[in-house]
């Protein structure tokens, strides 16, 4: 049973660039960098507690940052990225310390007034970001000089990254270092009793799911080739926090599902309905009404549910 | 100032905290050797809990000092004192409800560890970590129950939970929040037979809201009232005081 899952999500990763067309290989590439995000995301929502709505920051400002750089300043990609990815790392700590002054709704609002702060000045430093046109013109890298500009080899591209980073997340919250998260999440006083740090402990996954989100901002800037601020805007961090609940938050598979079917309507639907917005409103509601814990534990529970009647 | 006084395990001297008007704890002093076993008694409100918060660090007093082995702890965060050898239990139970009780364990012994930070390599490939953390379940009689979530234990065996994960600390001062609070008699009978088998290098104190449940436990006994210390010092001498049983009779 559980080798045919794992068959499954194999053949649906490996299989679209060799039947698909262009039009779904890039949706599925979309889907991948929205995965990331998501995934990122929940190690502070689902592992951590510490729900954000500011996470878009970190995809913007690594998305911003190699893109000012490669076509402003002339670098190539490979040290872009060192920059807009060491960038972010030092944004993420720096706003990691004013955030987890607060826990709960304040951090939320933190969050979200950091990303408004960043999303304000994407649109009005103009001079800089070029405001409201964004940035276009830019080209994707050449990894060993081998060329991402087709639909297929960027899914590959992408495809590769998000194995990597996906084993990075799930191997981390099955760490000594996610138990310690997990604990601080629930218990912070006795947490703190035993000896573990829970500030600390805060602080590192932020900066951590902060490193994963410009990774995310990296891939989107190459797919894309052209940034514009919504990319900074409370829409994608909500849109991703959409995801991560709907998937099922503080689980290893829930966001990516979650960040897919995001995407999947915001594309896919909108392309037949004009108001592709109330569609996901409704699909949302429609989850939360019948499985509160987000679809990945919902359908587990099921699937066992039924195996259980069945005997 | 202060001259670092050796010879004790745990002093608290003149403490004092207040919420607003109402003063929980006022000038409380106490001196506890190394090894000893101390019973903190007093009625509902008397200011147990709020001077064990104080001690662990959950608290800040107003004034006063909490000294740990000759050294000044008064400032320092929870998770320090337990780095310096200090544990507790908790009055109403604090376990990780969705997590077997083997990991409940783990996570005592691991937040005194390094390996506490480690992020790239599953918690489930420390074998020596599991191993110990079932050798503590077995000491409290729960190895039966290890891969069970806590959610779905009894009561009386939640509070041995308690006294696991903080004897995995080994500390070398533990304080106890009425671990008998709640208890059947032969549940009750087995907690006390666990704290009694607690190695002497481990300074033992315990708070309880009956004079008479953990007695035989304690050495030494400290009558706490309205956040003042009644009487202190050995068990008898305080049981025949005049001023015990005017607080627990009423006479």
């Amino acid at each position: 049973m559980k080798w045919i899952g794992v068959a499954l999500i194999a053949g649906s990763l490996l299989l679209p660039p060799l039947f698909a067309g262009d039009f779904y290989i890039n949706l599925a590439s979309q889907i991948l960098i929205a995965a990331i995000f998501a995934l990122s995301l929940n190690l502070l929502v689902g592992f951590g507690g510490m729900t954000s709505l500011g996470h878009a920051s970190y995809l913007g400002v690594a998305a911003y940052t190699a893109a000012l750089l490669t076509t402003r300043y002339g670098f190539g990609h490979g040290s872009a990225a060192i920059i807009s990815m060491t960038a972010t790392i030092a944004m993420a700590a720096l706003f990691g310390v004013i955030a987890l002054r607060a826990t709960g709704l304040g951090f939320l609002m933190i969050t979200l007034a950091l990303s408004q702060v960043l999303w304000g000045l994407a649109y009005r430093m103009s001079n800089v970001t070029n405001g409201d046109n964004g940035i276009a013109g830019l080209t994707r890298p050449m990894p060993f000089g081998i060329s991402l500009e087709s639909a297929a080899s960027f899914y590959w591209f992408a495809l590769i990254v998000a194995s990597f980073a996906f084993a990075m997340m799930a191997i981390f919250v099955s760490s000594s270092f996610g138990s310690s998260l997990k604990g601080v999440r629930d218990q912070p006083r006795r947490m703190a009793a035993l000896g573990f740090n829970p500030w600390m402990i805060r602080w590192i996954t932020f900066v951590y799911a902060g490193f994963w989100g410009g990774v995310s901002g990296l891939l989107y800037v190459y797919y894309h080739k052209y940034i514009h601020p919504t990319s900074l805007s409370i829409t994608g961090s909500a849109e991703a926090l959409l995801g991560v609940i709907a998937g099922g938050s503080g689980t290893i598979g829930g966001p990516a599902i979650g960040a897919a079917l995001v995407l999947l309507l915001k594309n896919y639907a909108s392309a037949y309905l004009e108001r592709w917005n109330m569609l996901l409103g409704l699909v949302f509601l429609f989850i939360v009404l019948v499985m509160p814990s987000g679809l990945v534990p919902g359908f587990s529970r099921l699937i066992a549910g039924l195996r259980g009647g069945s005997r | 100032m202060i001259v670092p006084t050796s010879g004790y395990a745990l002093e608290v001297v003149n403490l004092k905290k207040a919420f607003g008007g109402l003063v929980v704890t006022q000038d409380v002093s106490l001196a506890i050797r190394p090894g000893e076993r101390r019973l903190i008694i007093g009625p509902n409100g008397a200011g147990k809990t709020t001077l064990f918060n104080q001690i662990s660090g959950d608290m800040r007093p107003n004034s006063g000092q909490v000294r740990l082995f000759g050294s000044e702890i008064t400032r320092l965060s929870p998770h320090k004192r337990a780095h310096a050898g200090l544990s507790r239990t908790y009055q109403i139970i604090t376990l990780f409800t969705d997590d077997t009780l083997e990991h409940n364990v783990t996570l005592g012994l691991l937040g005194l560890r390094a390996t506490r930070w480690q992020m790239w390599r599953p918690l489930s490939f420390y074998g020596d970590l599991k191993t110990e953390a079932r050798r503590i379940l077995d000491a409290v009689g729960l190895l039966h129950l290890a891969t069970h979530p806590v959610s779905e234990i009894a009561y009386g065996e939640k509070r041995r939970v308690e006294l696991a994960m903080a004897l995995a600390q080994k500390p070398r001062v533990l304080l106890l929040d009425e671990p008998l609070a709640g208890l059947s008699n032969i549940e009750r009978s087995q907690v006390k037979t666990l704290i009694a088998s607690i190695p002497r290098e481990t300074t033992v104190i315990m708070i309880e809201h009956d004079m008479d449940t953990a007695l035989d436990l304690a050495e030494t006994v400290t009558l706490l009232n309205y956040g003042r210390v009644i009487v202190d010092g050995r068990r008898d001498a305080v049981i025949a005081d005049e001023r015990t049983r005017e607080v627990y009779l009423g006479v």
